[in-house]
């Protein structure tokens, strides 16, 4: 169960560049997890002191908004597509 | 002089230095300004902010700027009507317009928080700014922009009304249509930002830009004689006048300026625009970004940067949050006008209507003080109500044509 995971920007000092990194997971928990095994310092960036998806990150499974499915339960599946993109105050616009 | 600490991310807490940075590099949350309150308490009192200019600027330790106001100077200090006629046919007892149609120089309360961010870039050392408008923002920037001696960049939907349009045109700016909507031009702004190193207001200088909407909230209250209304009605954008209000409430109780507050923030949307009423309504905080479809455009905002913030704020304060039609916003724009004599834009027409369904669903009883936000002006919009007025009669310059219908309409009466 592989999927591919867009990094943005200012994460990718922990990734080495790479803007884009395969994982392994079934649910947006275990690529969380497994993205901190790979890439030391992932968590902190990217979850709260309470292990949820910060405010102003949005994750997108196939280009919907976790927050609108299960969250970090949601599912995932081989050859999946996620992208971590901070909100930037209002700079985003998933729905257009 | 100047009591800014620095600025702080409102999400982890992280300091950051007075600069030109608006999101926090650990967690992506949004930086605000971070006040000497201690520092300010010492100077700031009734008798000093009274004893000065009839301007936002009268309270100038509470805004992020080091020293005097270089742009804007004359901003603010507009109107608090007391709306009797309007309190009449809404069956309210207590009912105050704020009225920021009438600010200097361009109508609207956008006027604020541009003196506010342009006084800001000049203290940075900016030659261009710029901003992503739905209008109001737009022609104020660059009217202010002028008086600053600063080129401007204003980056708007295509369709705007044509009063928004001429009024940023007029002033010489550069003016840049979009094929899309709001959300859209506030992403490429985000990019236009970090590309050629501008001040975007609402981008980049946002934490700075954002302070200014607060001088509305503290005007209102000493306007009442240094107390807090019950209620406040407010339009909701993106979200931040709301949160800006609330935080004036507040700096004004921590400060002593006023003695206590139980004031009770209300958010007005259109309903094809209304991801912040809708989450509200839905008891949730999680904002669902839509795609805005109204003759409100002002406030056209699908994905508004504080919608999480400003749901937050209404919750606090006891408040809640209701949206109207368009053709319930045109009513709320001629309602205002035919009880108060004033001329707001569809944002205005929003938050009356707003305030009249609030009241008629009790959220708001009839016996408690009621402040009716107006931030714009009608002018602007009147594509709005161009097809929804009477149409007079042309006679001719005869007194006999003008008895003959002064006969008609009195038989009309009868």
């Amino acid at each position: 169960m592989s999927v591919t995971v867009r990094i943005p920007t200012p994460l990718r000092t922990l990734t080495k560049g790479a803007d884009e990194v395969k994982v392994e997971g079934k649910s947006i928990k275990d690529i969380v997890e497994n993205l901190e095994a790979n890439y030391k310092g992932m968590k902190e960036r990217i979850c709260d002191n309470d292990g949820q998806i910060r405010r102003f990150i949005n994750f997108y499974l196939n280009d919907e908004d976790i927050r609108f499915m299960s969250n970090l339960n949601t599912p995932v599946k081989d050859g999946d597509h996620i992208s971590i993109v901070p909100a930037i105050a209002g700079g985003n616009s998933p729905a257009t | 002089m100047g009591f800014v600490k620095g600025l702080k991310c409102r999400e982890c807490g992280k300091p950051y230095p007075k600069e030109p940075l608006h999101v926090c590099s650990f967690c992506f949350g949004p930086l605000e300004v971070d006040y000497d309150y201690d520092g300010i308490k010492k100077v700031l009192t009734r008798k000093l902010i009274e004893s000065r200019g009839k301007t936002m600027w009268r309270y100038q330790e509470l805004l992020p700027v080091d020293g005097e106001p270089t742009v804007g100077a004359q901003v603010g200090f507009t109107p608090l009507v007391k709306a009797n006629n309007l309190a009449r046919v809404l069956g309210v007892k207590e009912l105050y317009v704020k009225n920021d149609s009438v600010n200097y120089p361009t109508f609207s309360f956008k006027d604020r928080v541009v003196s506010t961010a342009l006084t800001k870039a000049k203290e940075f050392g900016y030659k261009t700014v710029g901003c992503a408008t739905t209008g109001n923002l737009g022609n104020a920037v660059a009217a202010q922009a002028v008086q600053a001696g600063l080129e401007s960049y204003i980056i708007m939907p295509a369709d705007l009304e044509q009063g928004k349009i001429i009024g940023t045109l007029i002033y010489g700016t550069n003016v840049i249509k979009v094929r899309g909507n709001y959300d859209n031009v506030n992403k490429l702004c985000t990019e236009i930002a970090d590309k050629y190193g501008w001040a975007i207001v609402n981008v980049n200088l946002r934490p700075y830009y954002g302070e200014g909407s607060k001088t509305y909230g503290y005007e209102i209250m000493e306007q009442l004689g240094w107390k807090a209304p019950q209620h406040i009605v407010v339009p909701m954008a993106g979200g931040s006048l709301i949160t800006k209000i609330e935080k004036a409430i507040k700096e004004f109780v921590k400060l002593g300026l006023i003695d206590n507050a139980d004031t009770k923030l209300h958010g007005a949307q259109a309903s094809g625009s209304s991801p912040i009423t809708t989450a509200v309504k839905g008891e949730t905080d999680v904002i669902k970004p839509v795609k805005p479809k109204t003759i409100a455009q002002s406030i056209a905002i699908g994905n508004p940067a504080d919608g999480y913030y400003s749901v937050k704020s209404i919750n606090v304060s006891g408040g809640w949050a209701e949206d109207v039609t368009d053709d319930e916003l045109v009513e709320g724009i001629k309602l205002l006008a035919r009880t108060e004599g004033i001329f707001t834009e569809t944002a205005g027409g929003v938050t009356v209507a707003v305030a009249k369904k609030l009241i008629e669903q009790g959220k708001i009883p009839h016996d408690e003080s009621i402040v009716i936000s107006v931030t714009g002006n009608g002018l602007k919009t009147q594509e709005a109500v161009l097809n929804k007025l009477e149409v007079p009669k042309i006679i001719n310059p005869s007194l006999a044509e003008f008895v003959a219908l002064m006969e008609e309409k009195m038989a009309a009466v009868h």
